[in-house]
């Protein structure tokens, strides 16, 4: 028998309810190559931290709690950092999940070399795909990477038909400008396969991470935006979001 | 008349409520859309009551107390809070939240309640229930060895009934309903003729004496209902007296009794079935239906003991435990499920939430779904809600059982319980640790053997140790409760509520354990990591050094799990060794209630890690901040507890913020209504759910006059959270809320 793969975790989270559909058992793996400046998870950017665990030690994990994803239509998201990274680790264990009719979700940025996630996609029953911004220098800016890679990931689960739910962190002076949102509605109804847009309020709980980390937090100053913001962005983007 | 559209059976013949249920009862599985809203009566009447809770808000916790009688079920004549708006009436004494002095128990409690809360009682009193009539307190200290008061005063035994009413009992009270008092005395009758041999046997004589004070209760139960003009002494004929006398059979037992926790029992469904009946023939409307459901709760949220400060501070607040069992599946696969069970928790939201009555939703996976998200609608919406495993209970009880207090189930009419309160575990292993001293005085209060000796504390030592004095415990505890319930039979006997119970009645020896989380975590620290020991002057263990980490309860991690399962088993098995009053079983429940906060403050330091003073865990929770894997971990480790081992039940109480629940209110009823199929289904006996934010909690400490009724849960029953004490609100705060999103 071979060895289980080994793959580094962040945390886990036994009670999700915000990551995909129902109750969901969320594994947030460690190492982003991503430098988001509002990101509430700072501690998992370095590949090299979190705990090395194997695919079996988090599967038996996980099916302690089959009948709580079986009663609220639930399931596992792998959630990060960015758990494309380590794409092995994760193909091995959504084949585990599948095996015992676990759905199944990847939480993920998008920004990864999508020919060599063939396998792992095939595996993934819902990708959660965090859209930053549409507009390459923003998002460069606001990221630190470009939206090539992103876009090509975006149009291959498009061509497999992989249902997708967007999410949309919106951050006051950088994602909120109504052009921006604009753009972003219109790549929306480019993707027939987008069943929903979530609309993630910034808020500066991550603030206390960067500082630990003696980091300098670049959104300093920058408050939660309003109800009534967060709703305008909610209808720009998904008016074009194609309803059952 | 009478019986006219009821289906007959085994229960017209004999006296036999289940049969009658099982018969008559219309299961429903739509949704709530059916509910009304309240009446104008009901808004005059709850109006006025919520003003008079104020004031007795105001005046201290106390409104008013009648100094003058002893309260008996006749002692009162009728009194009312609006009688042309009451549709159901009756209160303990002649006035809403008057209280009445109910000495039996003790006159103790009764003097320092009235001195405490400033009202004079009648000198009389004093001199007749010290020098004249004797109380079950009086029976109780004359019997106490020395050991057991020292173990007391150390609070490694604590929380007992020896001052006042021990409670846990359920009248059937439905049977007053269902037969009227003329049938039931006629069968008491019969069962006293009938015990007539081996008269040389204490108990055969005791049983005949109780059966006449049953005939006698009931008797003035009857006289009590003539006061208000109604005739108990014949069956309900429709819903309004079906209500009605349902109430007053248990206004007697709360007139007569101040017992701890003084439940209902499981009504709604019965009730319903009157309730359809008069529906069908167009007698009632569902407003009406709803009137009588909202009346008849405000009359239970407005059930008073007179109690002692310090008692209040135990137990936060004013408890009463009227709890109410609802839902649940009959054993031929039907639910016990009606639309009285919605309107029994609708008042909820037509009258606001409220600590009592103690909602108590037997959950079963084959609930209908209609109504476990409509459960789940209102827990998030009033955190007024408990759910206990009717799954797991209805194996051991049937389908007509009830919870007394907060979980301890029991056959309607058919079974008791002598409350035991609990032993202090945390306590206990700290005995162990210190040869039997107490950590805090030094005194030697467990037989002196030998603790430990080493700097570090080596696991196998340490689990010799403490299981002699477990040995010791179990022992002493359960001889202390032998005590109480003789005394308490002999001079405090409950003779309205055992009057609605069949002659021959199953007895359980409730005992209980607090600290079961500090215990496991103490025992894991031991052995899977370094605990160095920390000894004053005179080599005394009074804290401890950890050195690594180890395996926290609430994790789902067996290394500790089974720890706590361990330890319960361990100390269950030693109870079970000890003969009992009345041959009655022993069990266990893992339940603190609030005294959690008070147990601490009387244990030092754990070697978990835990500082002297610092609350323990309440019911089975983990300590808080120590889980790190999410809610479903600490269910799950909670549902591994087992409940063979602890059929009095395992409580816990669970927290969490709105958000987390879900994003919107569609998955939060969604997810809510599987997390308790989930936690069920892999074991959990009992959960309390709150839904909030801390930061409610945080403004009502500071604004108590704005949350009148913010209603939290806490270990098994549930609170007016402006009436805890300090310690207990910021207690409650500390504790574990599941708030990751």
């Amino acid at each position: 028998m071979k060895d289980s793969i080994k793959g580094r975790i962040s945390s886990v989270e036994s009670f999700g309810t915000v990551d995909g559909p129902g109750i969901r058992y969320i594994v947030f793996l460690q190492g982003c190559p991503l430098r988001c400046l509002y990101c509430h998870n700072r501690d998992t950017w370095d590949p090299k931290g979190g705990t090395e665990t194997t695919v079996d030690e988090v599967f038996n994990e996980i099916l302690k709690y089959k009948d709580y994803f079986r009663f609220s239509g639930g399931g596992v998201t792998v959630s990060g950092g960015e758990p494309t990274l380590q794409a092995d680790f994760v193909t091995d264990l959504f084949k585990k999940c599948k095996e015992h009719d676990i759905h199944t979700a990847l939480d993920t940025s998008g920004f990864a070399d999508t020919e060599k996630l063939q396998e792992l996609l095939s595996l993934t029953d819902l990708v959660l795909l965090d859209i930053k911004q549409t507009d390459e220098k923003k998002h460069k800016e606001l990221t630190g990477v470009g939206l090539d890679k992103i876009r090509r990931f975006a149009a291959y689960l498009k061509e497999k038909k992989i249902p997708v739910w967007i999410r949309y962190v919106l951050v006051p002076g950088y994602t909120d400008d109504i052009k921006d949102l604009k753009e972003a509605s219109e790549f929306i109804s480019r993707h027939d396969n987008i069943q929903r847009v979530e609309v993630l309020p910034y808020h500066s709980m991550g603030q206390c991470k960067w500082e630990e980390l003696g980091d300098d937090y670049k959104l300093k100053g920058i408050v939660t935006p309003s109800q009534e913001d967060v709703d305008k962005a909610q209808s720009i983007l998904s008016a074009s979001l194609k309803r059952d | 008349m009478t019986y006219l559209n009821f289906k007959g059976g085994k229960w017209s013949k004999e006296i036999n409520v289940r049969d009658f249920i099982l018969k008559n009862i219309t299961p429903y599985e739509g949704d709530d859309k059916f509910l009304s809203g309240p009446t104008d009566r009901t808004n005059i009447i709850w109006e006025k009551i919520s003003q008079l809770l104020t004031d007795e808000r105001n005046n201290g916790g106390v409104l008013d107390v009648d100094t003058k009688n002893v309260s008996t079920i006749t002692a009162h004549d009728a009194g009312y809070i609006d009688k042309s708006n009451e549709v159901v009436v009756g209160l303990q004494t002649d006035a809403p939240l008057k209280r009445a002095i109910m000495p039996f128990g003790g006159i103790r409690m009764v003097l320092k309640g009235c001195e405490a809360y400033g009202f004079d009682i009648d000198p009389s009193f004093e001199e007749i229930f010290t020098i004249y009539r004797k109380t079950h307190n009086a029976g109780v200290y004359d019997a106490y060895t020395e050991e057991m008061r020292t173990a007391k005063k150390a609070g490694v035994i604590t929380g007992l009934p020896d001052a006042y009413g021990r409670g846990r009992i359920i009248g059937d009270y439905r049977r007053v309903a269902l037969y009227g008092v003329d049938r039931l005395i006629e069968d008491k009758y019969n069962e006293l003729e009938k015990c007539n041999v081996n008269l040389s046997e204490e108990s055969s004589i005791r049983l005949r004496e109780e059966l006449s004070e049953q005939i006698k209760a009931l008797k003035d139960l009857v006289k009590m209902g003539s006061k208000y003009g109604f005739d108990l002494s014949r069956p309900a004929k429709d819903a309004t007296e079906a209500v009605q006398w349902v109430y007053f059979a248990y206004l007697a037992a709360v007139k007569e009794q101040n017992g701890a926790a003084m439940s209902l029992g499981r009504v709604s469904s019965f009730l319903d079935i009157y309730i359809e009946r008069d529906l069908r023939n167009g007698l009632l409307t569902e407003e009406q239906a709803q009137e009588l459901m909202d009346q008849f709760v405000i009359k239970l949220r407005i059930v008073r003991f007179l109690r002692t400060p310090e008692y209040d501070n135990l137990f936060s607040g004013d408890p009463t435990w009227v709890t109410e069992s609802i839902g649940g599946m009959a054993t031929d696969g039907r639910t016990l499920v009606t639309k009285s069970s919605f309107r029994f928790l609708h008042t909820l939201e037509n009258l606001g939430p409220a600590p009592e009555p103690n909602m108590t939703v037997l959950w079963s996976e084959k609930l209908p779904v209609n109504f476990k998200n409509y459960c789940s609608k209102l827990s998030i919406s009033t955190s007024s809600i408990q759910y206990e495993s009717d799954d797991i209970m209805r194996d051991y009880y049937g389908d007509d059982y009830g919870i007394a207090c907060c979980v301890s189930a029991m056959k309607i009419g058919k079974q008791m319980q002598f409350f035991g309160a609990r032993c202090n575990l945390a306590k206990a292993l700290l005995y162990a640790i210190n040869g039997g001293k107490d950590e805090k005085t030094g005194l030697q209060i467990g037989p002196e053997f030998k603790g430990i000796s080493t700097e570090y504390l080596r696991y196998e030592d340490v689990i010799k140790s403490f299981d002699s004095t477990l040995d010791w415990l179990a022992g002493l505890y359960i001889d202390t409760l032998n005590i109480i319930h003789y005394m308490h039979d002999k001079y405090c006997y409950e003779k309205i509520q055992m009057a609605l119970h069949d002659k021959d009645v199953l007895r359980t020896m409730a005992c209980g354990i607090a600290g079961l989380s500090v215990v496991a975590d103490s025992l894991s620290a031991i052995k899977h990591a370094q605990v160095k020991t920390i000894r004053d002057e005179s080599g005394l263990v009074v804290d401890y050094e950890i050195e690594g980490d180890y395996p926290m309860f609430g994790n789902n991690d067996p290394l500790v799990d089974d720890i706590a399962s361990d330890v319960v088993k361990l100390f269950m098995d030693k109870l079970r060794k000890h003969k009992t009053y009345r041959e009655s079983i022993p069990t266990m429940s893992i339940l603190t209630i609030t005294s959690n906060v008070v147990y601490g403050e009387k244990t030092g330091n754990t070697p978990d890690g835990r500082k002297a003073g610092e609350p323990l865990a309440p019911g089975a929770n983990p300590m808080h901040g120590r889980d790190k894997n999410g809610a479903l971990a600490v269910l799950s480790s909670i549902g591994k507890l087992p409940y063979e081992h602890a059929q009095d039940g395992i409580s816990y109480t669970f927290s969490i913020i709105p958000k987390a629940l879900g994003k919107d209110n569609s998955d939060r009823i969604n997810n809510m209504t599987a997390l308790l199929d989930g936690y069920f289904a892999n074991g959990g006996h009992h959960i309390n759910v709150n839904v909030f934010e801390k930061e409610t909690l945080l403004d009502a400490m500071d604004h108590p006059e704005k949350y009148p009724q913010l209603t939290i849960r806490v270990s098994g029953y549930a609170v007016n959270f402006i009436k805890l004490t300090r310690k207990q609100q910021i207690d409650v705060i500390n504790r574990t809320f599941h708030e990751k999103i």
